[in-house]
């Protein structure tokens, strides 16, 4: 390990990184192997799983040894900063498919079935009974008559518990830059609390959806856009919510200063960054 | 290697004797002429943009070359010539835009046609529905072709009358009729495309997509399937009979009465 | 020199860990290269075997299932494993060389964005020996074909998943590098055109690569999830899959070619012995070209039945492109202009990229023209139209920029004659074997079929026969490198004579931490 003159960090052979891609590489093996119906797919995938998640604890305690030892000069930090917005970035993208393709099911391709607008033969000829009434599962009532899922009740408690966490985290954001430990440790508890609990009632609403609703992944193009938005923001919820862990156990232990606390910072980032994705999800996937 | 010298050989006879077709076929539809007059308009502009930049880069590699002893200049901006050419190629665009949207507007415009004809792709083969008249059969790769084309047929291709540009039941239409093509699709996507009939459309399925033609001329049109769907991709020709309306009419009749024993079998 | 040595010592490790465990940007430039390299012939390889079957009318090789794997498989290689690589290798390179920096601002990632690939490519290659194959719906992968396929259809998109994060990552790297890591003095509008053609293909990236992933996601789920986001009968529909997909490509394709636009702004002003002309306006230009990039991706599409507006509206934005890509070529030619020029082999390739390059852009806004695009489209015009883009384009720029820059990295210098031999031959090939496919197009052969109409015989022929004959100057490609290699150190410091910027400053090869003390930029 050594630095350079100008005293840019410069790490020298690491392992983390090779060791990762092969995780990967053997996670989803696995899970392809299962989607096709091979049994031990499964396997496969938790082996790859569990080897990635030990690279990427090592890496991150690479990581965090070497900040905590003070290698890490400003320069550095804002390295890290920079690689965390672009990587933000990237996932907003990534949210902007899936709420391309609702836009594109209610404003194009249901109305053209419906009969509305440009493609207007494609009714006439093919779906001359369907009828386009959002929410709809498509003109051969793919998954079965459904009940669609209200804004009121969950969603908007949902709503309220993030809208919250971001003020909770932001709370223990000032406890640490006001080095009081106190105000810190129990923002950042109230944060993963509230993040767990929207985790747990957006289960208990898919439980309702797939038991009482007979809403479904498989319910046409209402059950697909619902489930893929709400689901993978859900796993985004989850992720942030178990970083946030590491953080509290993290200051818990002492790291951070008033200063110099990239990674609360980077996971409160993202913790808003998944706020205002739900707050998208909140309007166009309940409420519209 | 010596099958490839063989094949090089081979060709030589056919190099001599193919029509060295090169360019967009000018076609009998209104559509597929003026397509085919705003190809030749790009083209020609292209062309002479090009002999202009490539000139003008050709001349500076003559001329100022560090072995004729050219100093170089210092030179490296210039507002005044850039905004020339910056505004130029805008307004040349502009030049072509106006004709291409008019060609489109009129392209695109469906309406009263006099014949309705239903086009509907399958993994491998069309079928076509004439939906005025009741009308309607499938149409395939003719049997010859289809039979030259299989992997080490052992067939000569050369010698397989339209190979591959010949189906079993080709669509009978009159010239001089507006004809409105309805398509869509029973699998996968394909692609309807009689290249002297004017430009290609989607079948999508699930959705359909409309174009129209109107032949001037009475003759055969050969096209393809122009959208990959699957390994017969290839092999799902079209063909287009244009016949004069008198004879359209005997057609129609003729298949009507047919239709009963096609439905039967 | 001498640091170059202490450092390669005080790394300790040799042999292939310190290619795994590498965090150095030479060293991973240098795997980048290769791989591209190595991914380029098998991709041409692939595109040997397209080729020999077109050879003639009549199936003779293969059988068509076989022939549309290679077809997607060949294009997925070449962009993602050939060309896509090389410019991450160039910019790993180039980019710490040029801004004065010791190294990329992120090791460890950049590490990881490498050694993703080969996994990835591996996952994606091992496809070709599955029951029913690998993917054969093209490398635009358009439902519902492409869920017809066999149990590949997982690997491959999760090996798009993974060429993806490995492109996110190492764009990533490269803004967060070049935007906190140049050399004092360094201001944004002093960095060499390469770079900031690198930062804006990395914001592309970064904007598109997760877009493309959404994509396949959503393959992926109607596949074996039951969702209907590709389906009519369910409220979705298969074009929907196509503007997603080419939301991600258009922009994908200039990906491919902006970093070749920064070589090229490299390389022709170094022979031409005088300043690139309109610094500024490359720059302005570079964004405009990447901004509207976003906004033009249905002229893919013009065939699928689009509402009249949506047609017009991208056929006009399309078109707009040609006027910043014009600008480019303005630049370069009067950036050449009372000059005083040279001919080595790197510009002989940039000179013939600006030609083949041109021609190339020209077809492109033929083909932007909607009403003739619905000819055009499908046709081997399109297969013409991108090949001369992609290949006497971005290929060209990266063996331009190879040959220019190797001597800087390895200190040694390549046979100049042979370099020329190697340009003419690839040069006159890539005619013989793209050219003619305008024709054929034109006349109304459609793309992505094993077996043609006899009209269209000849000019496949000799298509064909280009094309052997490009495969063999590649040969010769390999053999220079190799001997460049095996020799002794024998380059300057400062490479050419015309060269300007930071990395013809430092020791050829450079030392292992490119630049310790940050240099003073005026
Ligand atoms: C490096 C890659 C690259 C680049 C740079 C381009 C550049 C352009 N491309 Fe191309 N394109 C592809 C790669 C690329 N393309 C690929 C891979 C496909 C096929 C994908 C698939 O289907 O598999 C494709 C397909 C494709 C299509 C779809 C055709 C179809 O399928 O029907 C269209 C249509 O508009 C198009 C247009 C253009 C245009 C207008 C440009 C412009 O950017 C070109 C601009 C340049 C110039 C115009 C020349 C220089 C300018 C001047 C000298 C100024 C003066 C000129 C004038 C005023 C005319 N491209
Ligand atoms: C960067 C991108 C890239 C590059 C570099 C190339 C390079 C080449 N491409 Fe490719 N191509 C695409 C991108 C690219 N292509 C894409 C996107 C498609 C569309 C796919 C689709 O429809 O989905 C396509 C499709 C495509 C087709 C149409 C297939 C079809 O529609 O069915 C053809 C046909 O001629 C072709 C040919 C070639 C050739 C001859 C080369 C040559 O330049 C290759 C040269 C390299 C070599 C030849 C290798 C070097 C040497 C050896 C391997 C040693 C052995 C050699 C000898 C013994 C001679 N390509
Ligand atoms: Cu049907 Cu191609
Ligand atoms: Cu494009």
């Amino acid at each position: 390990m050594s630095s350079s003159n100008n005293n840019y960090y410069l790490p020298h052979g690491t392992k983390w990184p090779f060791l990762s891609s092969v995780s990967l590489l053997i996670l989803f093996l696995g899970l392809s192997s299962f989607l096709n119906g091979s049994p031990s797919g499964m396997t496969i995938m938790f082996t790859g799983l569990a080897l990635l998640l030990i690279m990427v604890y090592g890496w991150f305690s690479t990581v965090i040894q070497e900040s905590e030892s003070g290698v890490y000069n400003l320069q550095v930090d804002v390295s890290f900063r920079w690689g965390m917005v672009w990587f933000i970035f990237s996932e907003v993208m990534f949210f902007s498919a899936f709420f391309g393709s609702l836009y594109y099911a209610r404003e194009l391709s249901l109305p053209w079935l419906g009969g509305d607008g440009y493609k207007t033969a494609t009714n006439l000829v093919l779906w001359p009974q369907f009828e386009n009434v959002w929410p709809s599962n498509g003109p051969l009532n793919v998954g079965g008559d459904f009940t669609f899922m209200k804004a009121s009740g969950i969603p908007a408690l949902n709503t309220l518990i993030l809208l919250t966490s971001g003020l909770t985290v932001t709370y223990a954001h000032h406890g640490l830059k006001e080095q009081n430990r106190k105000k810190l440790i129990n923002g950042l508890i109230l944060t993963i609390l509230l993040g767990f609990t929207f985790v747990a009632f957006q289960a208990y609403e898919y439980i309702h959806a797939y038991s009482e609703l007979n809403l479904k992944l498989t319910t046409g193009i209402y059950g697909s856009t619902f489930f893929m938005l709400t689901g993978f923001h859900g796993f985004h919820v989850t992720l942030g919510a178990i970083m946030l862990t590491v953080i509290l156990l993290r200051c818990i232990k002492g790291h951070f200063s008033g200063d110099n606390h990239f990674g609360f910072e980077a996971v409160a980032w993202y913790w808003h960054f998944v706020d205002v994705v739900w707050l998208g999800l909140f309007v166009f996937v309940y409420w519209l | 290697m010596r099958n490839f010298i063989v094949f090089l050989l081979s060709t030589i006879p056919t190099l001599a004797l193919g029509d060295w077709e090169v360019n967009l076929p000018r076609g009998v539809t209104p559509t597929s002429v003026l397509a085919y007059d705003l190809h030749m308009l790009i083209f020609y502009i292209t062309v002479i943009i090009g002999i202009g930049v490539f000139g003008v880069m050709f001349y500076s590699i003559i001329h100022h070359r560090k072995s004729k002893g050219v100093v170089p200049a210092n030179f490296h901006e210039n507002t005044k010539i850039e905004i020339v050419w910056t505004v130029i190629p805008f307004l040349i665009l502009v030049g072509m835009a106006i004709p291409a949207t008019q060609a489109l507007i009129l392209m695109e415009d469906t309406s009263e046609a006099e014949v309705t004809l239903k086009v509907t792709g399958y993994q491998w083969m069309w079928k076509y529905e004439y939906l005025e008249d009741n009308v309607s059969f499938l149409s395939r790769i003719d049997s010859e072709s289809n039979k030259a084309r299989k992997l080490n047929s052992g067939v000569d291709v050369s010698n397989v009358k339209n190979y591959l540009l010949e189906v079993d039941n080709p669509i009978v239409l009159p010239v001089n009729a507006k004809i409105r093509l309805l398509l869509t699709a029973g699998d996968v996507i394909h692609a309807w495309w009689v290249p002297e009939l004017g430009g290609k459309k989607d079948a999508v399925p699930g959705f359909v997509n409309e174009m129209w033609f109107n032949i001037n001329k009475p003759g055969i049109y050969r096209g393809q399937c122009a959208e990959l769907c699957g390994k017969d991709h290839a092999f799902m020709p079209i063909v287009v009979k244009a016949v004069s309306k008198a004879e359209y009419e005997k057609w129609v009749m003729n298949q009507q009465n047919n239709n009963k024993i096609a439905n039967k079998k | 020199m001498n640091t170059d040595a202490d450092h390669l010592h005080e790394d300790h490790k040799t042999g292939i860990m310190r290619w795994i465990t590498t965090t150095n940007h030479k060293d991973i430039g240098t795997l980048y290269l290769f791989l591209s390299l190595t991914m380029f012939f098998v991709g041409g390889a692939m595109a040997l075997i397209i080729r020999a079957e077109l050879f003639q009318p009549g199936l003779q090789l293969v059988n068509p299932d076989f022939f549309n794997q290679m077809t997607t498989m060949h294009a997925l290689i070449m962009i993602f494993g050939a060309l896509m690589p090389a410019l991450v290798g160039l910019a790993n390179w180039q980019i710490p060389l040029m801004i004065g920096a010791p190294d990329m601002a992120l090791p460890r990632l950049n590490n990881w964005s490498f050694w993703i690939l080969p996994f990835a490519l591996g996952m994606l290659g091992s496809t070709l020996f599955f029951e029913g194959g690998a993917p054969a719906a093209g490398w635009t992968l358009y439902p519902p074909l492409v869920l017809q396929g066999g149990d590949a259809l997982p690997y491959a998109i999760f090996s798009i998943h993974l060429l993806g994060l490995s492109s996110i990552l190492g764009a990533i790297n490269i803004i967060a590098t070049i935007l906190n890591m140049r050399a004092p003095g360094m201001t944004l509008m002093k960095m060499p055109m390469f770079v900031w053609t690198w930062l804006i293909t990395a914001f592309l990236l970064i904007a598109v690569m997760p877009v493309l992933a959404g994509a396949v996601t959503m393959l992926l789920t109607d596949r074996f999830f039951g969702t209907s986001f590709f389906t009519a009968s369910g409220g979705g529909d298969p074009v929907m899959f196509q503007h997603i997909f080419w939301f991600f490509g258009h922009p994908e394709v200039y990906i491919l070619i902006l970093p070749a636009f920064g070589v090229i702004s490299t390389i022709i002003p170094t022979f031409s012995r005088k300043k690139l002309f309109g610094y500024d306006s490359m720059v302005y230009a570079t964004a405009s070209i990447a901004l509207l990039s976003f906004i033009v991706w249905a002229h893919h599409m013009f065939t699928v039945g689009m509402p009249l507006a949506g047609e017009i509206f991208f056929m006009m934005t399309t078109m707009l492109i040609a006027v910043p890509t014009g600008v480019k070529v303005f630049n370069w030619i009067a950036t050449m202009w009372k000059g005083s020029m040279t001919f080595e082999t790197p510009m002989l390739f940039s000179l013939a990229f600006i030609v083949l390059f041109t021609i190339g852009g020209f077809s492109g806004l033929m083909m932007a023209i909607t009403p003739v695009d619905f000819q055009y489209h499908d046709t081997y015009f399109i297969v013409a139209h991108f090949h001369y883009v992609l290949v006497p384009g971005s290929v060209f720029a990266v063996i331009a920029a190879v040959y220019f820059w190797l001597p800087k990295w390895t200190g040694k210098m390549y046979d100049e004659t042979l370099g020329k031999t190697h340009f003419w031959l690839t040069t006159i090939f890539v005619n013989i074997t793209f050219f003619p496919q305008h024709f054929v197009g034109l006349a109304g052969m459609p793309r992505r079929i094993p077996d043609y109409a006899v009209q269209f015989t000849d000019f496949n022929a000799i298509s064909t026969i280009g094309s052997f004959g490009f495969g063999i100057a590649q040969i010769l490609f390999l053999y220079i490198l190799y001997k460049t290699l095996k020799q002794d150190v024998t380059a300057d410091n400062k490479v050419w004579e015309g060269a300007e910027g930071l990395e013809w400053t430092l020791p050829s090869p450079p030392p292992y931490h490119s630049f310790e003390e940050p240099p003073k930029v005026e």
